[in-house]
């Protein structure tokens, strides 16, 4: 079914009665092309891809709960192409493009909105990062603006400019960042990829991978086994248990990564805001909540919950910054689980098991780099080669060295993003 | 209508008509009995809505209080006291609550069912942001911010106790006068303004008096145990980890117009007694959201309570015994009872008021307040004329507390209703009505032996004496939804009824997380707490399985909404982080300085002189004091570590990639230092003042880094070295003294003179200072004849007072930061611009200082080839070259000829300044294989300033590159 | 979150900085190869359950510490000073 104005004008004179499912959920066949184990927006979208673009649709996309329900439908929303580092950049630049044609591709509309976001600086050092990041942008392809004071004061005219600790030297202004509504998203490739024949599989939890003499034959999972020539991990912070059913041992902690959201308010913050000494970023929702987060709690956790003290500093951050929000009321908070890679950039690889592939690391960034990561994670399932924007992506990189992606410059190793 | 007059009235405003209230009331009450019944419009449709509940669950009565700067959004009517002049505005509607022009989303409700938004707005393209967007957010919020910066004052705080009570209704105040008379330390909070929950509420007797003299002795008894704090109007908003609790405190108010709004608690319990009580829950038939229609509880609440009457002719409807208790209150002071409904077929109730069981309540009239309802029964189908009808579906147990760390409730077939999984919160129990215990007996005993159970794990001796009370059983019959054709409001709140829930059922939302995601049912302000459970009904009918196979979705922290200026508390301003001042701070300010951060410090970025119209003018000209003369500078802020122990050179040779062994007493060396994953940490210098005592530097940013490193090595890797550090940044103030008059000035304030064979280059000791002993250091971060000086920090001010005094009579003066920043690139000196966490030692050229006799941190990783690749970007000096001569840190470099793209990108700047010394712009930066491009002529390009520039490669040192004038 | 601090006694979270799976104790030599140095800080077993973990007492006593620890459940079993345990 085709969703339009018309058909929702339609179904709205004849009592809603002849809305489909939006996907069906079949019963996993015996034995299926490749399997897809996570259906989180990446695995999602990795299975739309592999459908659409490589015409594989005898695929079966496994998840152990309802689809949508880990990361994807835990964050603070935030679509950017703002990375500087090579590998980061031009993966990050292909996935905003996809964002920006994803609702016309999946005839559903995620309500991305390229607001435009705005990163602050507040000293002259963080303002030399930020143009070389600026610059970056730039030679990528992508659209950056250097703003001076006046130039945020301008968009943010509610912050905080005269007593705040750390007073706002400037902004990058990146007008194609953005929000998108984060459940769509999973359903809406959800939707893509059943209506391309894969089957999503819910309750279905993988409980072994089948290796025989190196090479992948299926999975074991609580619905029975099933038989797959390829496939591939995709299961954010639950990607070390997964991987260890591999043998494998992967460069990943999981932590806990806190978010906010307050009573609906009429509309006040019209961009995504991120706060350059304290770890905060923000947004409106469209039904006027506003939509927060900070850093991770920093003490590795698979609970999707956190603790007060990162609570508490995330509202100070936001004191200090635009204090005009003190009366919004937090009404929700929440937690996700974290696959954090040493260098916090990601992981797109094969493994050392033939016909197995996993995709992971995407630390507390995954939201943005849903499109990306499933159509170059689908590229490499495959074709078997790496995609280009994409191919920095590599497990390996740790042990050489070589091609190691710390965007924030506090080291590549745990504990220090 | 009120039962009585009240003795002492006030004035507040509602929309600005004067409304007579009771001081302390809620404003909920004072709008019913003035019989203003029309109070908000709902999120979605702009459904008039009235006062729903009696409590912080209120889905309907959200106001806005006080106006300008003070206006807070989102006030639930019913927790807000009323008070003289108290000034209350309804909201999300325009232009007015009675005529609200979005109510016009009601009539074209049928085409904006579940989810509709994903379905349409996506032709064209660009028309989301422009077109559907902006409409979309206006129509959608609820109350409004003011955009102004929050003037009023929270507060947050910390409270400790052996016992929390959580709630203060019957079970609540038996538990802690039970814990409280054992002796253990007692914290009991509630969220009411008065304690004692449904005492207060319902006309019942314990111990042979009126429930809420039972209370009134109660808290008299609690007050007076030293070991026992009551706090009222506080919410417990959350459960953490290892018995931590979050608490929500109205301060404020009439009662203390002085005091913070609001105070955050952190309540650390040993132990926790969650009495929660319980929420009522609604029912879905027709239209049953009219103003007017309200919960059967919160009747009898307000006429209990209170002693106001909601209606003239007042229906209950329900399906339980409790339901009955609103018919019997209310016919007891006198209101009229329309009629009693209750959907079981088997009651039997003797009343001289119609009575209709089996009966259904299937449709409601009155757009602004109701005015009649049809009911359906074994009898037939008819009207009756009421203005409020009394709804009870039941009670749900307040489980949330027990959610918060991921706790999934039981589902009970007798009560229809969820109840804690017991440990679900370690060291948390649950007792009372939130365990599913309705009847007061029953709690007051099971908060008696629970508080007991509780006490005696704590080693005390509780006795238990349970006063006797009304121990009639709850009886009820699930009703969720009538059956028949209508909206029937699940989620009142975010306007989601049952035919949503339907809809979502039938295009796969069949989850109840994607029922709740895909309906928005449960994401309102009250976050289901009426809801949930019918909601869960609903879909569990829809989908063809029982509640408790479908699951419920996930209660989550804050159980109220939590101000963000009230968890965020003292940070509005400086508060965020502390600020550091170095002793030389008020003579900087003296002096006219701007003082920028650095790190959680000040320092002064440069010193005005009359006549200075720009930053660069005083930068060169202080430049030049370093250059040609002396400058002093506050150098207190680099981190200063004081090692000492018979392996204080061992740990330095493990930390710093060079050798410090070997360092002889009395000298300085510079140190690198990586982190294990083989890049630069920081740098700075060392000195050894004995032979098991050493003194290091770090860079201002790095210092606590560092130090807990240093003590990460000493304590986790090498426990085998006999060393211990100590910070002493603050102890020591340190003053740069830097130019060819350097030792000039410094004689002149030291007791005894130095000489160049006294303290040559890298030497170190102490001096005396007009009596105090000093260290000093001959190190040079400018490239001069350059000491520095390091006094006790209460001399520090003085001694600066001085030198930059004697500094002017020799033609120099103080220095800030950004001629600092000249000096050290035009000698290429290195900072965290340069070390920016992502380069190596191979990178700046400083891979040989890598000592391989001996093993240090990061070694084995800096070793990895991709470290070592030789097209890495490597640390360059860069001169503008040609008639545009600007550089810019954060450009990138090209080739002269290539696109400036990705792909052809060579490398950055880092740093940049105009050379007074050298009379030009220069930079360092980094060149993929740069060292060996030195000569080579590239192009610079800032696209986002609009700056291209030829600039060539060089060697980074670009002023007096053998170091004569250091030594000299 | 509250950690028993072995010299202080239970303190809150915020007076401890955290820095990941105790396996830090037991570092390679420095040419114990690639492989023993890429497992050595990157490869992790990232346990759901039970952990040992390393957190440093900052705002209080100064010492590292060794504390066990559940990623689930966030229950703490103990802590023991990092310096005294054996490896």
């Amino acid at each position: 079914m085709r969703y339009s104005g018309l058909q929702v004008i339609k179904e709205g004179l004849f009592g809603q009665k002849g809305w489909k499912p939006v996907w069906r959920d079949p019963d996993p066949k015996p034995e299926y092309e490749a399997i897809i184990i996570g259906g989180g927006g990446h695995g999602l979208s990795t299975a739309y891809y592999l459908a659409k673009e490589h015409g594989l649709t005898n695929i079966a996309v496994l998840e152990k709960g309802y689809i949508g329900g880990g990361n994807v439908g835990r964050n603070t929303t935030i679509v950017r192409a703002n990375y500087f580092l090579p590998g980061n950049s031009e993966f990050y630049s292909h996935s905003l493009k996809l964002w920006e044609g994803m609702e016309q591709d999946l005839n559903y509309n995620v309500m991305h909105s390229q607001r435009g976001l705005i990163n602050l600086f507040h000293s002259d050092g963080q303002r030399d990062a930020f143009a070389r990041r600026g610059n970056a942008m730039i030679n990528q392809g992508d659209d950056a603006i250097l703003l001076d004071r006046d130039g945020v004061r301008e968009h943010l005219p509610y912050l905080d400019f005269d007593t705040s600790r750390f007073p706002i030297y400037g902004g990058l202004y990146h007008p194609r960042g953005g929000t998108a509504r984060h459940d769509a998203v999973a359903w809406g490739y959800a939707r893509g990829a059943d209506q391309r024949g894969v089957d999503i599989i819910q309750n279905c939890e993988v409980t072994g991978i089948d290796i025989e003499g190196g090479v992948v034959k299926g999975v074991q999972t609580t619905r029975g086994a099933i038989k797959a020539k390829k496939v591939g991990i995709v299961v954010a912070g639950r990607s070390g248990q997964v991987a260890a059913m591999a043998g494998m041992r992967l460069p990943i902690e999981s932590h806990v990564l806190q978010a906010f959201v307050t009573e609906g308010l009429k509309p006040i913050i019209d961009h995504v805001v991120s706060f350059g000494m304290g770890h905060f970023y923000i947004s409106q929702s469209d039904k006027g909540g506003l939509v927060f987060g900070g850093d991770i709690d920093f003490y590795s956790s698979y609970a999707s919950r956190g603790n007060l003290p990162m609570k508490e500093h995330v509202m100070e951050a936001a004191m200090t910054l635009m204090p005009m929000i003190g009366k919004a009321r937090v009404l929700r908070s929440w937690g996700g689980i974290m696959d954090m890679t040493p260098d916090g950039s990601p992981i797109i690889d094969k493994t050392p098991t033939k016909g197995l592939f996993i995709d992971c690391g995407w630390c507390y960034g995954g939201f943005k780099a849903v499109p990306g990561s499933g159509f170059s994670f689908a590229h490499l399932m495959a074709t078997g080669d790496y995609h280009a924007p994409a191919a920095k992506f590599r497990l390996d990189r740790f042990a050489t060295g070589v091609g190691l992606m710390d965007e924030e410059g506090t080291g590549s190793q745990h504990n220090l993003h | 209508m009120r039962l009585r007059r009240p003795e002492n009235t006030v004035t507040f405003t509602f929309d600005g008509r004067p409304v007579e209230g009771v001081p302390g009331e809620p404003v909920a009450a004072a709008l019913i009995a003035n019989g203003i019944k029309l109070v908000a419009r709902s999120f979605k449709y702009h459904r008039p809505r009235g006062v729903m509940s009696a409590g912080s669950e209120e889905q309907n009565a959200l106001v806005t209080v006080r106006r300008g700067v003070q206006s807070e959004p989102n006030i639930r009517a019913t927790m807000l006291e009323v008070a003289e002049g108290l000034e209350v505005f309804s909201q999300n509607a325009w232009p007015s609550l009675h005529y609200d022009m979005m109510g016009v989303n009601d009539i074209l409700a049928p085409f904006l069912g579940a989810g509709f938004y994903y379905k349409t707005f996506m032709w064209p393209r660009a028309f989301w942001e422009k077109l559907y967007e902006p409409i979309i957010r206006r129509a959608a919020g609820l109350g409004e911010l003011n955009g102004e910066t929050n003037l009023d004052t929270y507060e947050k705080a910390f409270a400790f106790c052996d016992v929390l009570v959580i709630g203060a209704g019957p079970t609540g105040l038996m538990a802690a006068l039970t814990a409280g008379r054992a002796g253990a330390d007692v914290i009991i909070a509630d969220e009411d303004s008065a304690m004692g929950g449904r005492l207060l509420r319902e006309v019942e007797e314990v111990d042979g008096k009126p429930g809420a003299a039972w209370v009134a002795d109660a808290l008299v008894e609690l007050e007076a145990m030293p070991n026992v704090r009551l706090m009222t109007r506080t919410t417990v908003t959350g459960a953490y980890d290892q018995g931590t609790f979050g608490a929500l405190e109205r301060v404020a108010g009439p009662r203390a117009p002085d005091k913070p709004l609001e105070c955050f608690w952190r309540i650390v319990a040993k132990r926790a007694i969650l009495c929660a009580g319980a929420l009522e829950r609604p029912i879905a038939f027709p239209n049953n959201d009219r103003p007017g229609i309200m919960m059967a509880g919160a009747v009898r609440a307000y006429v209990n309570r209170w002693g106001v009457v909601p209606g003239k002719a007042v229906t209950v409807f329900g399906n339980n015994d409790d339901a009955h208790r609103t018919a019997r209150d209310l016919a007891a002071v006198g209101v009229k009872i329309a009629a009693l409904i209750d959907s079981r077929e088997e009651v039997e109730v003797n009343a001289d008021y119609p009575v209709f069981t089996g009966g259904q309540v299937v449709g409601t009239r009155g757009r602004h307040g109701l005015k009649s309802i049809t009911v359906v029964h074994s009898g037939g189908h008819h009207e009756i004329i009421t203005d409020c009808l009394a709804v009870s579906g039941g009670w749900n147990p307040s489980v949330h507390l027990t959610c918060h760390m991921n706790g999934r409730p039981i589902w009970r077939e007798d009560i229809a209703s969820f109840v804690p999984t017991p440990g679900s919160i370690p060291g948390l129990v649950a007792a009372g009505a939130c365990n599913g215990v309705f009847s007061t007996a029953g709690c007051l005993e099971e908060g008696a032996n629970v508080a007991a159970d509780v006490a005696r794990g704590l080693g005390l001796k509780p006795k238990v004496t349970v006063p006797p009370a009304d121990a009639s059983a709850f009886a009820m019959k699930p009703l969720w939804a009538v059956p028949g054709k209508g909206r029937k409001w699940v989620d009142f709140q975010n306007d989601v009824h049952v035919k949503d829930i339907q809809q979502a059922a039938q295009e796969n939302f069949r989850s109840v997380e994607h029922m709740k995601r895909y309906t928005t049912q449960g994401m309102a302000p009250d976050q289901g707490k009426s809801s949930n459970v019918v909601a869960l009904a609903v879909l569990a009918d829809a989908t063809g399985r029982g509640i408790p196979e479908t699951g419920t979705t996930t209660f989550r922290p804050p159980y109220v909404p939590v101000p963000i200026a009230a968890m965020g508390a003292g940070s509005q301003g400086k508060g965020f982080a502390p600020e550091r001042l170095t002793t030389s701070h008020k003579a900087s300010l003296a002096a006219g300085a701007p003082m920028i951060e650095a790190g959680l410090w000040y320092r002064p970025s440069y010193f005005p002189m009359p006549g200075e119209t720009h930053w660069q003018q005083s930068c060169d000209r202080e430049v030049g004091y370093v250059r040609n003369a002396v400058g002093v500078c506050d150098v207190s802020t680099l981190g200063k570590i004081d090692i000492q122990g018979p392996d204080a050179a061992a740990l330095l040779d493990f930390v710093y990639v060079n050798t410090f062994s070997t360092l002889k007493i009395g000298r300085v060396r510079y140190g690198l230092m990586l982190r294990e994953d083989g890049h630069v940490m920081d740098d700075g210098t060392t000195a050894r003042l004995g032979p098991d005592h050493f003194v290091m530097t770090t860079t201002t940013a790095a210092a606590g880094l560092v130090m807990r490193y240093l003590e990460f090595v000493l304590q986790v890797l090498r426990p085998d070295l006999d060393a211990k550090i100590m910070s002493v940044t603050e102890q020591w103030a340190q003053f740069a003294v830097a130019g060819p008059q350097a030792r000039l000035l410094l004689n002149s304030a030291f007791d005894q003179e130095i000489t160049d064979d006294t303290w040559p280059f890298m030497a170190c000791g102490t001096v005396d200072v007009s009596g105090v002993q000093a260290r000093l250091f001959r190190i040079s971060f400018s490239g001069e004849h350059a000491y520095e000086i390091a006094v006790p920090a209460r001399y520090g001010e003085s001694l600066f007072r001085q030198l930059t005094a004697q500094a002017a009579v020799l033609g120099g003066g103080p220095y800030g930061m950004e001629a600092l920043n000249v000096l050290r690139i035009e000698k290429g000196f290195i900072t965290h611009a340069e070390i920016h966490g992502r380069t190596t030692a191979f990178d700046i050229g400083m891979d040989r200082m890598i000592s391989r006799k001996k093993d240090c941190i990061g070694q084995a990783a800096a070793a990895r080839p991709g470290l070592m690749d030789e097209t890495r970007e490597q640390l360059v000096g860069l001169r503008a070259v040609g008639s545009k001569d600007e550089l810019m840190a954060g450009a990138h470099l090209f080739e002269e000829d290539a696109v400036a793209s990705r792909v052809n990108s060579q490398g950055y700047m880092t740093s940049v300044c105009y050379s007074p010394t050298l009379q030009g712009n220069i930079g360092l930066g980094f060149l993929h294989s740069g060292r060996a491009r030195h000569g080579e002529v590239i192009r610079m390009v800032d696209h986002l300033r609009g700056v291209e520039t030829r600039a060539e490669v060089c060697d980074p040192v670009f002023f007096d590159p053998n170091g004569g004038r250091a030594r000299g | 979150m509250r950690i028993e601090c072995p010299n202080c006694g239970e303190r809150d979270r915020r007076e401890f900085t955290y820095q990941g799976d105790a396996l830090a104790l037991r570092r390679p030599a420095v040419d114990a190869g690639e492989q023993a140095w890429d497992d050595y800080l990157h490869n992790r077993d990232n346990p759901a359950g039970e952990t040992k973990d390393l957190w440093f007492h900052e705002a209080g006593c100064g010492a590292w510490l060794v504390v066990e620890r559940n990623t689930v459940t966030h229950t703490v079993q103990g802590a023991v000073l990092a310096e005294k345990v054996k490896r």
